[in-house]
């Protein structure tokens, strides 16, 4: 599902993104009257195989590794780069999605092009494949991410990201409405934490938020995931559903106040005491709802 | 006390997990609102109800009590006595109303003060 996404947007974001996201600003230049033993030189000491040929910031034309070999071969020493260098030279405007940029990489077979500034008409960077994949790479993480947080709201999600930390997620889904299945979730995790040797204490207020959030998606909703992030110091539990939503939760996280209708209630649940119970043995809840998008509640415990 | 001698004591029927009768009892908790159950019960409690559905398993679970009591022999499901066995969740019947069954326990020592 997660790989189904990202390759989609990966094929997107060629086509959103532009060319200055990506293209290297800090490009090494010569002009005309650069002396090629300069230009080697150049060459060899910023480890490149061609630069743009630029004029008062204008593009006049590009040279290569290949101009430099043709020079040593048959060229005279006094010789400058205006002799030597393409003159012709395909170019993209820094405006341009990528997409355009790939097809002309690959319609002329070259490693590089030169970017220019739709108005101004001057050189501005230089974009290669790899500053395209690189920047792809980027903007496929930057939203990955986004998404990681959106699903798990955690700020410190970065810095999870040691080598010597494990960070275990468990989901679980809960189907809405069965009250036979109710609970199912939350035994499985509890027995999951029990074997993590997590404190018997702390054990007991997941549970208790996990089986809160479980069965208030199975009393209120048609059905959700319960997620269980453990890492260093912090168990988090993620209940989501999509909807009804609550409608006030003031209301719903005042004590006895629940709108369970009558069999729920004869059944022993709707009693108005979860989102109370849930605040009540975890360090920090956070509960966000909307009618159109269902609920989300958050709980942290502090291991 | 053990939920083998509470049940010897108190005259209750063992419905499932007769082979989980040796954790002690800590006390007991009574009521029927579930929630309550789970914010107010101690480990290895006894809970006494009136609900037999399969979710007073999931509750126990939570607060890791050492058994349900079952009031005016109330008979379980059969999906709770299954997911009881699972479990290793005792589930006991008693032929007396609450009142009764929970003073029962109070004269043979266990409380529900915490």
């Amino acid at each position: 599902m997660v790989k189904r996404t990202r390759l989609m947007r990966s094929q997107e974001l060629i086509y959103e993104m532009r060319v200055a996201e990506v293209m290297t600003k800090d490009v090494v230049t010569v002009t005309p009257k650069t002396s090629m033993s300069k230009f080697g030189d150049i060459l060899r000491s910023k480890r490149i195989s061609g630069t743009p040929v630029v004029s008062g910031g204008f593009l006049v034309g590009i040279i290569s590794i290949e101009d430099f070999i043709n020079w040593l071969e048959k060229g005279s020493k006094k010789a400058r780069v205006k002799q030597c260098m393409t003159e012709k030279v395909i170019t993209v405007f820094d405006d341009e999605p990528l997409a355009q940029v790939i097809s002309k990489l690959e319609h002329y077979r070259y490693g590089r092009l030169p970017v220019i500034d739709r108005d101004s008409k001057k050189l501005v960077g230089l974009v290669t494949n790899g500053d395209i994949i690189e920047g792809l790479l980027h903007k496929v993480e930057r939203v990955h991410n986004e998404e990681e947080i959106r699903r798990h709201q955690a700020s410190n999600i970065f810095d999870d990201i040691i080598v010597d930390q494990t960070t275990l997620i468990y989901e679980y889904r809960v189907i809405g409405k069965d009250f036979k299945q109710a609970g199912a979730g939350t035994s499985r995790l509890r027995k999951t934490l029990s074997r993590l040797e997590i404190h018997p204490q702390v054990l007991r207020r997941a549970a208790i938020v996990a089986y809160e959030a479980e069965m208030n998606i199975v009393i209120y909703t048609d059905g959700g995931d319960l997620f269980a992030k453990v890492e260093p110091g912090m168990i988090t539990i993620v209940a989501r559903d999509k909807g009804p939503g609550i409608e006030n939760i003031e209301l719903a996280l005042t004590p006895g106040y629940s709108t369970a209708e009558d069999w729920v209630r004869q059944l022993g649940f709707g009693a108005g005491m979860g989102l109370c119970n849930i605040k009540k043995v975890s360090d920090e809840m956070f509960l966000d709802s909307s009618v159109d998008d269902g609920t989300r509640l958050e709980a942290r415990i502090a291991i | 006390m053990t939920v083998k001698e509470m049940i010897q004591g108190a005259d209750l029927e063992v419905k499932a997990a007769a082979n989980c009768l040796d954790t002690e009892v800590t006390g007991g908790y009574s009521g029927d609102l579930i929630s309550a159950v789970i914010a107010n019960a101690e480990e290895g409690n006894v809970w006494i109800t009136w609900h037999v559905h399969p979710n007073i398993v999931a509750a126990a679970l939570v607060v890791k009590l050492a058994a349900i009591i079952l009031i005016s022999g109330r008979q379980p499901e059969e999906e709770t006595v299954k997911k009881a066995d699972e479990e290793g969740i005792p589930i006991l019947v008693s032929k007396q109303p609450a009142f009764a069954i929970i003073g029962k326990l109070n004269n043979m020592g266990i409380m529900g003060e915490k």
